[in-house]
């Protein structure tokens, strides 16, 4: 079994306030002699090995640093916990990666065939491993990594129905969260910057417009099956070309309210995986649809040895407009292995090539992993890009080829 | 008409005397059995039936778990874990089974849930706290080994008669009881790692006490040992620690088990794939 785990991931000035706030709530909720404190903290290097292709942009590695503690409480009962997990970053060369957010300050209620959970949170949906298609309750938190699984934790309430049929949940969000980019002087972003803190919505509604989502879910034998719908502002923004604060040249997020349908199914049989996420999105240009598809084939004990190596294939299309959000991922094949050593350390590695079948690009990349003791972990991501051309999909990425060590203390 | 209600009657009787049999075997109707001439199969099958009988009826189980993992070179590192066990109502399929791991570090809040089946494969779900993510997986990975110890996930699933075929072999003396019943028992379900195991059962409580386990290529490949056995609302037996030798790579794992707790009411809503994000 891999019990692999990747790194959890509100902008620093606005969350200073919100996590005061938030660690008062708590301490008030939680009384101190039966909160169990656990979390990481970790020393991040980025290296990058080539020039940055953009004026303003840092040379060299980026240090940082992350603290992600997590506080939780469960009452006698069993019935109600509360979890707070505030999480924090410094980085050396990029004012916008440095960032502090709450990840999760909730309570959640669980009763035999009900549940409802309030306060700030993450919900994952879906069962892909290189793009998270119908994923979309949390706002990505993209200045963490460039594989979109880090999040930002989203303000809701959720209710759950558990039920021979199915389960059903709904959620309310509140309150928006907007996207982080990397600023003027990060690496990993395009030819202009992106003005994060100055972003226009649809119909000059805000940031206070609730969104609106349901979902079922149901295990049939072999098959999990996933059906949603999401009304509310898009987690995607279009980049439209503006200036910032400063009258420098910057791409203003313009978030869009949207509706999208989604299914995600996997099909679990033998060694196969088989799997396959598809959505419907309208509210932002034409209605368009996406649609990924793919497999994973594990070969266990390879070779008579411990190890299990799985062959990955995932396939992706999206027919969006180029006036819709940017997506680069519209037409693109990966193929990579995973390789699970089942040893005393845990030691993993992910390794695979996306090619864009459309024009032409291509990214490599490699995620390994190994616990050192009983409370170190050693990671080491590895990603290239090979653009076809600069004004490709991956043309603004195509001098930031990187290598990022980590490593973590568990406590 | 009549002859469906006399078929099905007479299923039920023998149904009953079948269970009932199973419970009051003895050691001294093993012996018998072995004087007369019964075939290996026949009274190797008794026993394991008499071992599923005295267990049957404990309902529901907690425990804490910690595992021990020794290198050859004596290095030990280790696991902390809680399980949660729901014995099936139907017996055509296996218990349900819920395990939390706490230590180390890295992976606490992961948690592992399988649907034990009978020959078939299991059902079993993953969830994965920094993602908040459950994820199906493959249940054919049945002789990896379970978080890096000496245990294959075999080992620690639920162990179910119909898993096995069975031969008996002779009794002997053993340590742990004042003798023993050595019962030799094949995987019939796929993907085992094993062409065999051979258990030590002990002829006046029939609880294992010892278990070779013999590998694809027939070796002797591992040897587990029970120890510490104690008896819990009068009638079920679990043991204390599970001791995993490897002779063929010198590695070796203890298990232990601690705070047992029986029939605290847990039922088939406690686990599900949505029970499994708050299992914590």
């Amino acid at each position: 079994m891999t019990l692999q785990q990747t790194n959890l991931s509100v902008p620093a000035k606005r969350v200073t306030t919100t996590a005061t706030v938030a660690a008062l709530c708590a301490a008030a909720v939680m009384p101190a002699w039966a909160v169990e404190v656990t979390g990481f903290s970790a020393a991040e290097l980025r290296l990058f090995t080539e020039k940055p292709a953009f004026a303003g942009q840092k040379k060299g590695s980026g240090l940082s640093a992350v603290l992600q503690p997590e506080f939780y409480h469960r009452t006698e009962d069993g019935l109600n916990t509360f979890a707070f997990t505030p999480f924090v970053r410094f980085d050396r060369n990029d004012t916008d990666r440095s960032h502090a957010d709450i990840r999760e300050l909730s309570w959640i209620h669980t009763a035999d065939d009900w549940e409802v959970m309030a306060g700030m949170g993450k919900v994952f949906w879906g069962v892909m491993e290189t793009k998270h298609v119908v994923d979309i309750i949390n706002q990505t938190d993209s200045v963490e990594d460039v594989d979109g699984e880090d999040k930002l934790g989203q303000p809701m309430v959720q209710g759950a129905i558990f039920r021979d049929w199915g389960t059903l949940r709904g959620f309310v969000m509140p309150y928006f969260r907007e996207q982080t980019f990397p600023s003027r002087d990060g690496r990993l972003r395009g030819g202009i910057p992106v003005a994060a803190d100055s972003p226009t919505y649809d119909g000059g509604l805000k940031q206070r417009t609730p969104d609106l989502a349901l979902r079922y879910n149901h295990t049939l034998g072999d098959w999990d099956i996933g059906l949603a719908h999401f009304h509310g502002t898009s987690r995607e923004a279009r980049l439209l070309l503006g200036a910032d604060g400063g009258g420098r040249a910057s791409l203003i997020p313009h978030y869009d309210r949207i509706d999208q349908t989604s299914v995600d199914v996997q099909l679990t049989s033998d060694a196969w995986l088989w799997k396959m996420e598809a959505f419907t999105r309208s509210g932002q240009a034409e209605r368009f649809n996406a649609v990924s598809a793919g497999l994973e084939y594990t070969f266990y004990q390879v070779y008579q040895t411990d190890a299990d190596l799985g062959a990955l294939l995932e396939l992706h299309r999206d027919d969006r407009a180029t006036t819709a959000p940017f997506n680069p991922l519209d037409e693109d094949a990966f193929a990579g292995v995973r390789l699970t050593m089942s040893d005393v350390d845990d030691t993993t590695l992910l390794a695979g090539i996306m090619v864009d079948t459309n024009d032409k690009d291509r990214a490599f990349s490699a995620e390994f992993s190994k616990r050192i003791g009983q409370r170190w972990k050693v990671e080491a991501d590895a990603r290239f890009y090979f653009a076809a051309s600069p004004s490709s999909g991956l043309g603004s990425f195509r001098d930031d080829d990187h290598i990022i060590f980590r490593l973590s203390r568990y406590f | 008409m009549l002859l469906n209600l006399k078929t099905l009657s007479l299923a039920a009787v023998l149904a009953v005397w079948g269970g009932t049999s199973a419970l009051a075997l003895d050691a001294a109707t093993v012996r018998a059995e072995v004087a007369k001439g019964t075939p290996a199969d026949k009274i190797g099958l008794m026993i394991a039936q008499k071992m599923d009988a005295i267990d049957d009826g404990f309902g529901d189980s907690e425990a804490t778990l910690k595992m021990y993992l020794r290198n050859a070179q004596g290095e030990e590192s280790t696991r902390e874990m809680r399980n949660k066990t729901l014995e099936a109502a139907d017996k055509s399929v296996g218990d349900k089974t819920l395990i939390i791991f706490d230590e180390p570090r890295d992976v606490a809040g992961t948690a592992f849930l399988t649907f034990t089946k009978i020959l078939e494969p299991d059902d079993q779900w993953l969830y994965l706290p920094a993602l908040k993510r459950v994820k199906r997986i493959s249940s054919k990975n049945k002789s990896g080994p379970f978080m890096g110890s000496e245990f294959a996930y075999e080992d620690i699933g639920s162990q179910e008669v119909g898993k096995f075929g069975y031969a008996y072999v002779k009794e002997e003396p053993c340590d742990g009881a004042k003798s023993c019943f050595v019962v030799e028992r094949v995987p019939l379900y796929e993907n085992s790692g094993y062409t065999k195991q051979v258990v030590w059962v002990d002829a006046e409580r029939f609880i294992p006490l010892k278990l070779d386990f013999y590998d694809r290529k027939k070796d002797l490949l591992k040897t587990q040992t029970f120890e510490g056995y104690k008896q819990y609302l009068g009638q079920y037996w679990r043991a204390g620690n599970f001791k995993m030798v490897n002779h063929q790579n010198a590695k070796s794992t203890d298990l232990t088990f601690g705070e047992y707790q029986f029939r605290i009411g847990l039922e088939d809503s406690d686990f599900t794939t949505d029970k499994l994000k708050r299992a914590r």
